[in-house]
């Protein structure tokens, strides 16, 4: 499965590179790696929807420069493949106290044609503890696009957190091979509640989430006979490693 | 002759000649330390780690003060080692930092140190390499006193603390880097939220989240790493760590701070203990109820149980997220209540420095030394407002608010909302005598004040922090920097030739620790000219205390003592607060500069010193100045 083997590869590239921690008195600066899968979920759809979905990324690197992947996806139980899957690996560098910039490459596979595209973003903690990510893109055809995700994390104690979030995705052309249409396309909202089972490692949660396509995207997915929008009860895990 | 034998002889001249004067009592001891793999067990869970003749702590060394002592270190682990022989001086190849003093002691290998005792007191030795020390690479160094000391004790017992955590120092370290909350249990929750609210009102609770909020800064964030279990002398809390007295008897506790990122708050309820050593050297005598211990610091203590009971020697975590425990008693087995833990405290405005005060009302700021007594009697009839009052910048010697008299105030009248204290330098702040007993009630309102820690003003904390020690019992003597005056001076007291300003850095976020907004790996070393008095300037920028460790060279703390300053190895530098520190520079070579806490040591808070220079090191061993009267 290319999809499969493009995630592999990107991660098995990131740990490698990922040296043990030297000496207290280091003259080299110290190489940290990490992994983290914000949503690694099952979706019931109201519709009758099975979801696997995930969104994570990893990094490896100093803290002047990182390696970056980041993947995110849906896999169609039903129908036993992928709705959507996208890989993108970053060179990211710190340029304030906050906040990181970020440029790579992103690739979407399965669904549909597949697509290269070059990215530029942002990446970093907002004021009232508001993590910020934000891309933009162009494809090989030339459209651009960006999206923007949000996510808070509401602590009730110290173990069980309420984490909103949000994701928007907007295009500036029509791509109408891939089915998306220009302007706002999706937008999904989600709540989760989450319980730091094993340190910060294992985070098992339920939660909901609301997506909806606007505009001539919804068009191209109604032609298609699929709903343009989705409320689903999801079940993950936050992984942390 | 050539240049080389020329140069030999010399040295062996050198060497003969410093023998001869050697005084005939002095002798020469061999130690053998291996450093092996170890498992830990705390109590609450097993952990392999590394220690030394295969424990963790190791041995305790036992050297006598003019020894020329050999110490045998072999490495029997698959990696790197090292050890540092924590608050000794001796020549900087002896110094035990991988890439400064030596090479590192590699697997396998045996390096033999080799140097003359100058000092007595207290000590302690840690590996130098990676996170072996978290690990528990660590022991402790006791040096018995050519001269008689001025005190007689009948026991004496090493009581060294660590915060062992069932992560490996790698783990952590990443985790740190990956999210620096990672190990903060403390933070704020909805439900403390709601419980500020009904406390303070909803809208001071909401700007207080805001103004946190705002800086993206934790007003928890006291420990970075919790979920370590203490331990003293190896022991967890349930372990009890157990010394032995006879009822009448003087016990001396010699404290040493092994953690890798905890101060504890020591106190054994029910006795009174008196400091006589810090970091090693004599200080005058300081009777005391409780002490913060910072990070490598050692203080000695001189307690005398009258009575055949146990006693709980308790030490909670600055953060109080967890405490070490023992007990002093008659015979074994037994033991004292043990003291819960107080609530955890929380930074506020003032260790950020932050000054969100402002000058729109009663402004104070000009106020200069002239007229300590300005404020004495002042009359606070009618209404006051103190909401906006600025006391910054004040910086006279002492100021005297003995005497204010709020007792004609009408109800409802006053209002020390947002009082701002912030920055105030006096040695001495005293505002006892504040009467505010007829007061009518319901009138007052002190907002965020903190009024405990302006009856009893540490200048060594920020005015206000959240830091600040109040003595566990409710009462009683927490001790102070401003408390510790040397017995004897180690050095004649003179002006400094320079002064060198390190502001201490960070960026939480991103788990970056720095020293003048510059990591280690990419300062420059500092360098400094042997025979010159350099004055530190330690300006904490950030909200973390940070205990800074020189090697090699004393820092003798400014408390305003003058030549009875005393003298230390490590100094520890609360938020948001100025500390000076004056150094002899009296050892040639290159040494560490750092704060202890291990992870930001690793972060990059840590420098190289290189001491240009002075006599040929390589075959002068400088002995230590003789005291000056």
């Amino acid at each position: 499965m290319r999809f499969a083997s493009i995630s592999c590869a990107a991660l098995g590239a990131l740990f490698t590179a990922a040296a043990p921690l030297t000496a207290l008195a280091q003259t080299e600066p110290l190489v940290f790696y990490g992994l983290q899968m914000e949503q690694l979920e099952y979706r019931a759809g109201d519709a009758g929807q099975d979801l696997l979905v995930w969104d994570g990324d990893a990094f490896v690197g100093t803290d002047e420069v990182r390696l970056r992947w980041e993947g995110n996806g849906e896999y169609d139980l039903n129908a036993d493949l992928f709705e959507s899957a996208t890989n993108q690996l970053s060179i990211q560098v710190p340029v304030s106290d906050f906040w990181d910039v970020k440029a790579g490459i992103r690739y979407d596979s399965p669904d549909g044609p597949d697509r290269w595209h070059g990215a530029v973003g942002i990446s970093g903690l907002a004021p009232q503890w508001i993590e910020v990510d934000s891309s933009l893109y162009v494809s090989e055809k030339g459209d651009v696009s960006a999206d923007l995700d949000l996510e808070y994390e509401l602590l009730l104690t110290n173990y069980l957190t309420l984490i909103p979030s949000a994701e928007m995705s907007v295009a500036f052309s029509s791509d109408r091979e891939r089915g998306v249409g220009s302007g706002l396309n999706s937008a999904e909202v989600g709540l989760r509640l989450s319980y730091d089972l094993w340190d910060r490692m294992l985070s098992p949660y339920v939660g909901v989430a609301y997506e909806r396509y606007f505009g001539e995207t919804a068009d191209f997915i109604r032609e298609e006979g699929d709903e343009a929008d989705m409320f689903s009860i999801v079940f993950g895990a936050r992984l942390m490693f | 002759m050539n240049m080389f034998t020329l140069r030999a002889a010399r040295r062996a001249l050198a060497v003969a000649a410093l023998l001869a004067v050697q005084p005939a009592l002095s002798h020469a001891g061999t130690y053998t330390l291996t450093v092996d793999p170890v498992t830990i067990d705390t109590g609450d869970f097993k952990k392999t780690g590394i220690g030394y003749n295969g424990a963790s702590p190791g041995p305790v060394l036992k050297f006598q003060e003019g020894e020329d002592v050999t110490i045998n270190v072999t490495n029997n682990l698959k990696e790197e080692t090292s050890i540092h022989w924590h608050g000794l001086i001796l020549p900087f190849q002896m110094d035990g930092v991988p890439d400064i003093s030596f090479p590192g002691i590699a697997p396998g290998e045996t390096f033999t140190y080799r140097f003359p005792v100058v000092q007595s007191g207290t000590y302690w030795f840690h590996s130098h390499s990676g996170f072996q020390e978290p690990d528990g690479a660590y022991g402790a160094i006791v040096i018995t006193p050519k001269k008689r000391e001025p005190f007689k004790v009948d026991r004496d017992y090493v009581v060294q603390f660590t915060d062992k955590h069932p992560h490996s120092g790698a783990r952590i370290m990443r985790n740190l880097k990956q999210a620096p909350d990672y190990y903060n249990r403390e933070q704020q929750t909805v439900g403390d939220f709601f419980s500020d609210a009904r406390k303070n009102g909803l809208s001071a609770a909401l700007d207080d989240r805001m103004a946190w909020g705002s800086m993206r800064m934790m007003a928890t964030d006291i420990e970075d790493v919790q979920g370590f279990t203490p331990l003293i002398n190896g022991k967890g809390p349930d372990q009890n760590w157990t010394a032995l007295f006879k009822p009448g008897e003087r016990v001396r506790l010699r404290f040493i701070n092994s953690s890798a990122m905890t101060y504890f708050d020591v106190r054994i309820p029910g006795l009174k203990m008196t400091v006589v050593a810090a970091d090693g050297n004599l200080v005058q005598p300081v009777p005391v109820d409780e002490f913060r211990i910072g990070v490598a610091e050692t203080y000695d203590v001189i307690v005398r149980p009258q009575e055949d009971k146990a006693y709980t020697l308790f030490a909670q975590s600055m953060g109080r997220t967890a405490f070490a425990r023992g007990t002093l008693a008659p015979r074994p087995g037994m033991t004292a209540p043990v003291p819960d833990m107080g609530d955890s405290p929380l930074l506020t405005m003032a260790d950020m420095g932050m000054d969100h005060g402002s000058m729109a009302g009663m402004d104070h700021s000009t106020m200069q030394k002239e007229d300590p007594a300005e404020m004495q009697g002042m009359n606070h009839g009618k209404t006051m407002n103190h909401g906006t009052m600025n006391h910054d910048d004040m910086k006279q010697g002492t100021m005297k608010q003995g005497g204010m008299d709020h007792s004609k105030m009408p109800s409802g009248g006053m209002n020390h909302g947002s009082m701002n204290h912030g920055d105030m330098k006096q040695d001495t702040l005293k505002q006892g005598g504040m009467d505010h007993g007829k007061m009518p009630s319901g009138g007052m309102n002190h907002g965020s004040m903190n009024h405990g820690s302006m009856q009893t003003q540490d200048p060594f904390y920020a005015a206000g922090s959240g830091l600040t020690p109040t003595p566990s019992e409710g009462q009683g003597k927490f001790l102070s920097y401003s408390d510790l005056k040397a017995q004897r001076p180690l050095y004649k007291d003179r002006e400094a030739t320079r002064e060198i300003e390190l502001r201490l850095t960070g960026n939480m976020e991103r788990y970056i620790w720095s020293i003048n907004g510059v990591k280690y790996e990419d300062a420059d070393p500092i360098r400094l000219q042997y025979g010159e008095r350099v004055r530190f300037k330690f300006v904490n920028e950030t909200m973390m205390t940070h205990p800074m460790h020189l090697h090699g060279m004393w820092s003798i703390l400014d408390v305003g003592a003058e030549k009875w300053d005393p003298v230390k190895h490590t100094i520890s530098i609360a938020p948001g607060t100025t500390v000076y520190s004056e150094t002899e520079v009296d050892a040639t070579g290159q040494w560490a500069f750092h704060c202890h806490l291990s992870y930001h040591a690793a972060a990059g808070m840590f420098r190289k010193i290189i001491v240009e220079g002075g006599p040929d090191n390589t075959a002068d061993i400088t002995p230590l100045k003789g005291a000056i009267q």
